[in-house]
């Protein structure tokens, strides 16, 4: 694996090198920057798209206000994928041929990602995703970029803090959408390193409305000591609640899928002692000072929370913030609009302090986060608390 | 074992009695028009995310339910008047489209009036679950049951005993001899898309403490009423809700005893098993081709 | 009254010409892929159009066939080495077996039971394809290999556009060759009443069986090329919505008109791109447009502007 990766990462450098002195900047006399986003906005994954796209357009008016970036003012450009792949491709092309953008953000979706991912190579175009598949950057590809943790970290939190509790015998109930499956093959892949063993794996459908047969089939297998939920929606709500009609009396894990307060809304008085990873962001308040983290959250909690409730702030819309933030420094530091120069300046980011934790990428890593960007939740009197 | 078996017949009665509902709604409509009415799900979504907004405004919980059901029924009335009604002498399948761009419009309509989260309601009593021989049901599930049986049993009594539910019976048995016998057929079709949304209203409000609600929660749910209503055999009030019941315990029991990963596959397996050998549903009347 | 068979020509030329002249409008690669899905997505509908348009039987479950056939070609020329036009054939051959199988039993059905049949067959289609994950990526999808003929690879949507253009017009002709010839008149018999043709000695079974055969064999068709052409597959594809889509390009075009079939497939294509201007009231307008056509023109665009025409050109001979 490896040796593949390294292999790629080496054809990667020497295409870049081959870029930059074959492709002469051609001179824009464009005074916009074109951001190019394609999001989720309805659909199954809309409350991944709507903070996003919310996210994005308050923040771009927000830099334009105070002047831009390089003298040029922003200009989003969206369009809605409803989270099917096969859209994605068709707006993509829409934004790089039509509108001609000068940087991609968005796909809520891994799906999305992935499918739109070849194109954006062969148009040589900076790329960040807002979707969590491991795929996206592993094997990392030359124009991509992704800000969220990878699912792969949030089963490892959870396995560590599992075998902290020394909690071994676990059962998993995933949701059937992108999400919850591709978690579940993760979790499935990562489970033995942690010494923890899935004795029984259950899913459901993301629209479904009530999950009880399936948790009593949980609740039925003897030596559980704790059930792990990967899923987004509202389908983790109904399993917490359906948990505790049940009476299952072993810890309840959620996954990064849930983390907004709508989720404890949602599920209620059900939700009391669920643990999850989640970004800092959802913990603002509550970080110690010394936290580099801590004024970046606060601040972005504060102005989305002003704007569109408290309750309606969740690490979606912090991952697109990040995207955008992260794109927005590597202009100021490439000093130019040239694709290339902002591409290598992206690859470059040295510990920009984000909503997801601390990023530094690298040729071979477009991720640029690690299991600290991860904090470990649990749900007390309806809301969030550090564990350890 | 018996308490596992309960459980999952508690789960499927749960879901199941959700599905009777909105495919009580669209039986409903069906008797009347012969149309099947894809926005119905949208109503169901209506009576739920109408109830959140409208007690997020100060209306006291009651009220807004009684407010929310009142704007899915004025929704019904105007998809009605405004386009079946203006479209009378077209195919089926010309009102079956008109409906789905009624329920895209709908839908479109909630994204921009409510928003796109999720929401939910407080249980009518609470959230203690009852337990029965080892399994456990929650005092909602046991209101939607207890509704679900409660409307039977009244439009029961409005189709066999009232004029005005004999008169939608017999427009829809056949609208010309209706007519001739001074029926107003216009205004019974009014009278089914009024009736319906309003019970597709009650439906969402009853279930949004279960599920909770999204402007998209109509998608699914009117997929899986329709299955109901056709599994019963269209345009009966009964056959929908034993559609809905079947549907809702086999998937129940799929997930408890095959698979989880292919409840739903079980499900449509046992629609297509039961259509196979009743064309009509199991309890829809055999028509005969008119000549 | 000109014979049927010269306006018969006139319009396939005219279609020629049309899709001849149109990439000089064609600005840039995003405008071709709405042309070439624009084509994709009416070769679907003429062969909807000959079930539900001729045959009077709807199906809600064709995007399963496509979806079958999109992930036979991806898997065995991405993973099999295959040749693509190869597995092109075989997945049309076994989705069409498929659909012969499945033919008889499903279309003993009428009307909303046929419906929920075909739906329900398509949505079972659409699970396996979600569920089996370690053959077709699962809900994330899974990338396809690029169409190869020979040493010729097809990539550019220039490319595409003519490949697709040419079986679009082959498409709309076999169409109007079926309609025009004894099978045809059949197929309108059932429509029109099926005891009433079966008296006559039709044998109504076999003629629906064989345009739900030729009809998903068409969308199998499409799905393997679409495949190899966006380069990538999701189990949306094969999902409910997409057959909801097409029948509604089906009766919104016009009902039994094979032209309709083709304007329904341009209008629902391109609408959507139109209304991204409108941003959040972009379903809501799309959804009204439905709605409203569908009311003024109950009989769908191609039949009812037709009836129109008719009645203008029949006014002005009045008049003379």
């Amino acid at each position: 694996m490896t040796s593949v990766i390294s292999r790629r990462t080496l054809l990667a450098a020497a295409a870049a090198f081959g870029m930059l002195s074959v492709s002469v900047a051609p001179a824009s006399a464009a005074d916009t920057i074109k951001v190019g986003t394609f999001l989720a906005v309805t659909g199954p994954a809309s409350f991944l798209g709507d903070p996003e796209l919310k996210t994005l357009q308050m923040y771009v008016d927000k830099i334009n206000d105070s002047g831009g970036v390089l003298g040029k003012k922003l200009e989003l450009v969206h369009y809605d994928t409803a989270a099917d792949p096969n859209k994605a491709v068709t707006f993509v092309k829409r934004l790089l041929d039509q509108d001609e953008v000068d940087v991609l953000l968005g796909g809520s979706a891994s799906g999305e990602t992935l499918a739109v991912m070849p194109m954006v190579e062969k148009a040589e175009i900076p790329y960040i995703s807002f979707a969590g598949a491991r795929k996206i950057v592993d094997p990392v590809q030359k124009w991509t970029f992704k800000t969220p943790h990878t699912d792969t970290m949030a089963c490892q939190k959870i396995f560590e803090d599992m075998k902290k509790r020394g909690l071994t015998k676990i059962g998993m109930i995933s949701g059937t959408d992108g999400f919850g499956a591709s978690m579940q093959a993760e979790c499935k892949a990562e489970a033995g390193k942690y010494g923890v063993n899935i004795l029984v794996d259950e899913t459901y459908g993301p629209k479904d409305t009530d999950m009880t047969a399936q948790l009593t089939k949980i609740k039925a297998t003897a030596g559980v000591q704790a059930v792990l939920n990967p899923g987004f929606g509202q389908g983790p709500a109904i399993v917490t609640k359906n948990f505790k009609q049940l009476g299952l009396n072993v810890p309840l894990y959620q996954s990064h899928g849930v983390a907004s307060k709508k989720f404890i809304e949602l599920a209620g008085d059900a939700a009391e002692g669920v643990r999850l990873p989640a970004a800092a962001l959802l913990v603002a308040d509550k970080l110690p000072d010394s936290d580099p983290q801590k004024k970046v959250v606060t601040a972005y909690t504060a102005e989305f929370g002003a704007k569109y409730g408290a309750e309606a702030v969740s690490t979606f819309g912090g991952h697109a913030y990040d995207g955008l933030m992260l794109i927005v420094d590597a202009y100021k530091r490439a000093g130019s609009t040239d694709k290339a120069k902002v591409r290598d300046a992206l690859e470059a980011t040295k510990g920009y302090v984000g909503t997801g934790g601390v990023v530094t990428f690298s040729a071979t890593d477009h991720m640029g986060l690690d299991l600290s960007a991860f904090r470990m939740l649990e749900i007390r009197h309806g809301d969030w608390t550090l564990v350890n | 074992m018996l308490g596992e078996f309960l459980q999952y017949l508690f789960s499927g009665l749960t879901s199941g009695a959700i599905y009777a509902l909105v495919g009580l709604g669209f039986a409903l409509i069906y008797n009347a028009s012969h149309v099947i009415n894809f926005a119905q799900g949208e109503f169901v979504m209506l009576g739920g995310m109408g109830t959140v907004f409208i007690a997020a405004a100060g209306v006291p919980l009651p009220l807004a339910g009684l407010l929310a059901v009142l704007l899915a029924t004025v929704v019904g009335f105007a998809l009605e008047k405004l386009a079946v009604e203006q479209t009378r002498n077209a195919s089926v399948v010309t009102l079956i489209i008109i409906t789905i761009g009624a329920s895209i419009f709908v839908r479109g309509g909630a994204q921009v009036a409510f928003d796109k989260q999720f929401h939910t309601l407080p249980s009518f009593s609470g959230d203690t679950p009852i337990n029965i021989l080892g399994a456990t049901i929650t005092p909602q599930s046991l209101w939607v049951l207890g509704i679900t049986v409660v409307i039977v049993l009244l439009l029961q009594y409005f189709f066999t005993r009232t004029l005005l539910g004999k008169a939608i019976l017999a427009t829809s048995h056949n609208p010309m001899a209706a007519r001739l016998v001074g029926i107003n057929v216009n205004a019974i079709l009014l009278m089914s898309f009024g009736l319906s949304a309003a019970l597709g209203a009650v439906a969402g409000i009853l279930i949004t403490p279960i599920t909770s609600t999204n402007y998209e929660v109509g998608i699914m749910l009117g997929l899986k009423g329709f299955c109901a209503a056709i599994l019963g055999g269209l345009g009966s009030g009964f056959g929908a809700i034993a559609g809905g019941v079947i549907l809702g315990v086999a998937e129940a029991l799929g997930a408890g005893y095959i698979s989880s990963e292919y409840k739903d596959v079980i499900a449509f397996v046992i629609i297509l098993a039961a259509l196979f050998f009743m064309p009509s549903g199991l309890f829809g009347k055999r028509g005969t081709d008119r000549v | 009254m000109r014979s049927v068979l010269s306006s018969r020509w006139a319009g396939l030329l005219l279609l020629a010409v049309v899709i001849a002249l149109l990439p000089l409008g064609l600005k840039n690669n995003f405008q071709f892929d709405i042309a070439v899905r624009i084509g994709f997505n009416a070769i679907v509908v003429i062969g909807l159009n000959l079930l539900i348009g001729y045959a009077g039987q709807i199906s809600l479950g064709h995007a399963g066939f496509l979806g079958l056939a999109a992930y036979f070609s991806a898997i065995t020329v991405t993973r099999y080495g295959w040749p693509p036009l190869v597995s092109l054939l075989a997945a049309a051959t076994l989705v069409g077996l498929l659909a012969f199988i499945i033919a008889r039993p499903v279309l003993r059905l009428k009307g909303h039971y046929l419906a929920m049949a075909t739906l329900g067959l398509g949505i079972i289609i659409s699970i396996v394809l979600n569920q089996e994950a370690g053959l077709t990526g699962g809900p994330d999808g899974m990338a396809v290999d690029p169409f190869t003929i020979g040493a010729f690879k097809l990539v550019k949507a220039r490319e595409w556009y003519w490949l697709v253009g040419a079986l679009l017009w082959l498409a709309v002709w076999l169409s109007l060759n079926l309609i025009d010839s004894p099978v045809g008149r059949a197929l309108r018999a059932v429509h029109g009443s099926e005891v009433a043709a079966e008296v006559v000695g039709v044998d109504t079974t076999r003629y629906k069986v064989m345009v739900f055969v030729l009809s998903a064999v068409f969308a199998s068709v499409v799905g393997s090329l679409q495949a190899h052409y966006v380069s990538f597959i999701s189990p949306q594809q094969a999902g409910f919505f997409q057959s909801v889509e097409w029948v509604i390009m089906v009766v919104l075009g016009g009902m039994a008109s094979t032209y309709g079939a083709v304007i329904g497939a341009v209008i629902l294509t391109a609408l959507p791109q139109v209304l991204t201007a409108l941003e959040d009231y972009e379903h809501m307008i799309f959804g009204l447009i439905m709605m409203l056509v569908m009311i003024l023109l109950p009989k769908g665009i191609v039949p009812s502007a037709g009836a129109l025409l008719r009645r203008v050109s029949s006014k002005a001979e009045g008049g003379k």
